[in-house]
């Protein structure tokens, strides 16, 4: 048996392989059926959720130490783009350094199980010594600005990001139908499936822009057929993956939906601020790390807090 | 020898550039599928040639060569070896290119009979990182002899943030490239460093890039 997966952790991984796999022809199938139609994006975007989920897959099977390392190289993509979108101050270039390396020292954290001390890593240690670092050695025309953008990009791409971490961390007896791996899989899984649904259902029915000034792609119905598909779909996997009964299945989907919302529609906002389509190009047909993980970034500590109030 | 460069480059060169700092090509289907060609960009600091290097496949991998000055690179054992092996530079000589001693740019236009890409950076010196200075003209003289050979006017941007110059630890940032149109020889040397200063200046205006002062 592959590292401590429990059989009902195995049977959902190997769903949303057959998932792919079904989605692939089904994709295949409606571009042979509409050959005057361009398909690019759906095509481009089909090919490179087969190389996010083999990675994931394999971060996830291969033990939390691996999985924790993963999760800190996709915060330091995400903290890269981010960086990089915005305007920051050549005084401030050697600070950046720390904003980096808060990344190594966050997963050692979490390898090493301080889980009360995680949380609080970011906003407390890092941010207190950068702003206070920044007051001392930049000038102070700007601080507010460089001070504010960075702290921002730090809470998103390592503080929301990190709370995945502590799930992983979480001790196994919490959940013994999944361990903690069977939480991290029903996050994860049910916010990306929460963005693909959003997405297609936008495409294909949407008509009703929810936020026209910052995404033009986001509409109620879209939102409306998210936030059904993610509940129904936690009061399923519930039993497979988590401890909860329905009630609580059903709150952690709203959540959830709700969260993924809220995170992509935050990083939207911020790529219109700046001016750009995507954060980056990396994951051609969805664009940067940042662009396929904003959904995570709320809805990771909302989901997180929801578990550890109901268990701890 | 030439294994050895093409392996660096996958293995150490691509992974570093893509993945640890990240390239945002604007235009890429302006590059040349083949050589010859000379490709002119901005220069910024040496990652603006591990980019640059980048942007190609790997099966033109080999035949990639960026001009680079003589009394700098060839300077120490070490620094000659990985240039010359590693990243197949030219070695030219700066300074009057019309001195006694030999044609400065007789290896330039070796390599573009043998149909290689040229990478040359037409400000002859990294200079102050995101600035861009007026051109020397051993480009054009080079344009002159090949006039049948597309130069390739490309402007970097971001590299600068990465590693100014004084700096050590590099700060990652993702980089972006922008290919201009190419063009060929047009008779008038002033005339043709202007156009492509102009087109390197124009592809800097292209985007909103963040300010960074």
């Amino acid at each position: 048996m592959l590292h401590n997966l429990t059989p009902t952790v195995t049977y959902t991984l190997l769903g949303i392989v057959a998932l792919l796999v079904a989605s692939s022809l089904m994709v295949s199938l409606i571009v042979r059926l509409n050959p005057d139609v361009d398909f690019d994006e759906l095509k481009l975007r089909t090919r490179t959720w087969w190389v996010m989920v083999t990675v994931m897959l394999l971060a996830t099977v291969t033990g939390k130490v691996v999985s924790l390392v993963f999760l800190g190289f996709v915060s330091y993509l995400a903290l890269k783009e981010y960086l990089s979108l915005i305007p920051t101050r050549r005084s401030d270039r050697a600070i950046l350094i720390f904003a980096y390396a808060a990344i190594p020292m966050q997963t050692y954290l979490a390898a090493t199980g301080k889980a009360d001390f995680l949380p609080i890593f970011v906003p407390l240690y890092v941010l207190l010594f950068m702003s206070t670092t920044m007051v001392l050695k930049s000038p102070t025309h700007g601080f507010l600005h460089a001070a504010g953008t960075v702290s921002f990009g730090m809470m998103l791409t390592l503080f929301g990001l990190g709370f995945v971490s502590s799930l992983i961390i979480l001790p196994d007896s919490v959940n013994p139908i999944g361990g903690a791996t069977g939480l991290v899989v029903y996050l994860v899984f049910l916010v990306q499936f929460n963005d693909v649904v959003q997405y297609v259902a936008g495409k294909a029915v949407g008509r009703h822009r929810l936020i026209p000034s910052v995404s033009p792609n986001k509409t109620w119905e879209g939102l409306v057929c998210g936030f059904l598909t993610t509940v129904t779909l936690a009061l399923l996997l519930a039993p497979l993956l988590t401890p909860f009964g329905r009630a609580e299945a059903l709150i952690a989907g709203a959540l959830i939906a709700v969260g993924g919302f809220a995170g992509d529609a935050t990083v939207s906002a911020i790529k219109r601020d700046v001016g750009v389509g995507d954060t980056g190009n990396l994951l051609p047909g969805h664009g940067g790390v940042l662009d396929r993980v904003d959904s995570l970034i709320f809805a990771a500590p909302l989901f997180y807090y929801y578990v550890h109030r109901l268990y701890f | 020898m030439q294994t050895v460069r093409w392996l660096f480059h996958l293995l150490l060169v691509r992974p570093l550039v893509l993945l640890v700092l990240g390239v945002n090509v604007r235009h890429a289907e302006r590059l040349p599928e083949s050589g010859p060609a000379i490709i002119i960009a901005n220069h910024n600091n040496h990652l603006d040639t591990l980019v640059l290097m980048t942007l190609f496949p790997m099966y033109q991998m080999l035949s990639l060569r960026a001009a680079a000055a003589d009394d700098y690179f060839l300077s120490n054992r070490l620094l000659a070896w990985v240039a010359l092996n590693m990243f197949g530079i030219i070695p030219v000589k700066r300074g009057d290119w019309r001195r006694r001693d030999g044609d400065p740019l007789a290896g330039c236009s070796r390599a573009l009979n043998r149909g290689e890409i040229l990478i040359i950076y037409p400000e002859g010196t990294r200079g102050e990182a995101e600035r861009m200075t007026e051109f020397k003209p051993g480009f054009a003289h080079l344009a002159r002899r090949h006039p049948d050979v597309p130069v390739v006017p490309v402007f970097l941007h971001g590299l600068g943030k990465i590693l100014p110059k004084g700096a050590i630890v590099p700060v990652p940032f993702i980089c972006d490239v922008f290919i201009g149109s190419p063009m060929c020889w047009n008779g008038d040397r002033q005339e043709f460093t202007r156009e492509l200063h102009n087109r390197i200046s124009s592809l800097a205006r292209e985007e909103n890039i963040p300010i960074w002062v």
